[in-house]
C-alpha cells in the first residue's frame, strides 16, 4: 500500500486520491476476509450453482454433472447440509435409494450473498 | 552476508480480482451446464399460435396447392422470426444471453428434424405429393421440440410429443382435414402449452 501510496504521490495524484485508494484496499481486505468459506470451495460452489438453477437433484445427476466421485459428494454435500444450505431427502425408488438435493431459502441467499462478495472484490481492486 | 533465495522459484501469486473474476466464471459456467433452456417464449408460443389460425384460414381459402404451399412457408418463416424476438426478449429479461451453452444445445437438438422436413418439403412438393406434408411437417416439427426439450424444462418435449401424435393423426387422416389438423396443431397446441410456459416459466 505504501508504495501504491508513493506511486500515486509522484503521479501528482495527490492526499485525495490516496484516501481513496486505502479506502478501496481496506474494502478488498474486508471482501476476502468476510467470505462465505462453506460454498468458496469449489465443490461445495458448484453444488450450490447447480441447485440454484434445478429445483431438485439427484445425487447420481449432480455426480455426473460435476464429474465427481461418490466420496467427495458425500462429504461436501454433508458439509452444506450441516450448514443448512442445503436440504437432503432420502427415498426409495422401487428397492433403489434415491438421494434429492435442493437449495434452501438460507443456501440461496449464502449463493447470493457470495456473488455479491465478488463483484464487490472486482469493483474495489479496479479501484484500486 | 549472502541474500536468502527461494529453493523454488514460486509463481507470481493471483490477485484477487482474478480470482474472484474466475469464481464468478466457474458459478456461470456451472449454472449453464446444469441449467435447462428456460428461454423458450410462451407468449411468443401464442403469438404464433394466433398466426397459425389466420395462415390455416388462408391456405384453406387458398386458390390451389402452389398457394397452399406458399401460405404455410410464409407462416413458417414468420414462426422462426416471432420465436427468436421472444426468446431473446425473455432471455434478456432474464439477464441470460441467447447464445448461451443451453440455448445452443436446444438448437442443435431441434435443427436436424427441421431441417429434414424443410428438405423433405422441397421433395414431396417437386413429386407432387403436397397432401403428405401436414403429417410430415407435424411429425418433423413434434420431434425437433421433443428432441431439443431434452435441454428445457420439462412442458417442452411434452408439446412435442403431442405434435408426434397430432402428426400420426395426420398420416392417417383424409386428406381435407390438413388445414383443421394444422391450425390445431400449429395454432391450438402453440396457444395451449404458449399460455402453460408464459405462466409457470416467466413469460
Amino acid at each position: 500500500m505504501a508504495a501504491r501510496s508513493s506511486a500515486a504521490g509522484k503521479h501528482g495524484a495527490g492526499p485525495r486520491v490516496v484516501a481513496q485508494n486505502e479506502t478501496a484496499a481496506a474494502a478488498v481486505g474486508a471482501g476476502a476476509a468476510s467470505l462465505d468459506r462453506i460454498i468458496h470451495e469449489r465443490l461445495r460452489l458448484a453444488i450450490v450453482s447447480a441447485l440454484s438453477v434445478n429445483p431438485i437433484l439427484t445425487f447420481a445427476e449432480l455426480k455426473k454433472l460435476l464429474s465427481t466421485t461418490d466420496g467427495n459428494l458425500s462429504v461436501h454435500s454433508r458439509k452444506l447440509e450441516d450448514a443448512g444450505y442445503i436440504a437432503v431427502e432420502k427415498k426409495f425408488e422401487g428397492r433403489m435409494p434415491r438421494t434429492e438435493y435442493r437449495l434452501t431459502v438460507s443456501g440461496r441467499s449464502a449463493l447470493e450473498r457470495y456473488l455479491t462478495h465478488m463483484e464487490a472484490l472486482i469493483r474495489a481492486t479496479r479501484s484500486a | 552476508m549472502g541474500a536468502v533465495r527461494p529453493i523454488r522459484p514460486t509463481a507470481e501469486p493471483i490477485g484477487l480480482h482474478d480470482q474472484a473474476m474466475d469464481n464468478l466464471r466457474f458459478i456461470r459456467h456451472t449454472m449453464e451446464n446444469a441449467g435447462s433452456f428456460t428461454a423458450v417464449p410462451g407468449v411468443g408460443g401464442i403469438v404464433v399460435g394466433a398466426t397459425a389460425f389466420f395462415a390455416a384460414f388462408a391456405a384453406h381459402l387458398s386458390a390451389g396447392p402452389r398457394h397452399w404451399l406458399f401460405v404455410w412457408i410464409g407462416e413458417a418463416f414468420l414462426a422462426l422470426a416471432i420465436g427468436l424476438g421472444f426468446s431473446a426478449r425473455k432471455a434478456r429479461r432474464a439477464g441470460n444471453s441467447l447464445l448461451s451453452r443451453p440455448f445452443r444445445r436446444f438448437v442443435f437438438a431441434m435443427a436436424p428434424p427441421i431441417v429434414a422436413g424443410a428438405l423433405l418439403t422441397v421433395m414431396l412438393n417437386n413429386a407432387g405429393l403436397v397432401r403428405c406434408l401436414p403429417a410430415v411437417w407435424l411429425l418433423l416439427y413434434g420431434a425437433g421440440v421433443a428432441c431439443g426439450g431434452a435441454f428445457s424444462v420439462r412442458i417442452v418435449p411434452v408439446m412435442g410429443l403431442s405434435f408426434l401424435v397430432l402428426g400420426a393423426v395426420a398420416v392417417l387422416a383424409p386428406a381435407v382435414w390438413s388445414d383443421a389438423l394444422l391450425a390445431f396443431g400449429f395454432g391450438g397446441l402453440h396457444l395451449f402449452f404458449g399460455w402453460i410456459i408464459a405462466r409457470h416459466y416467466g413469460g
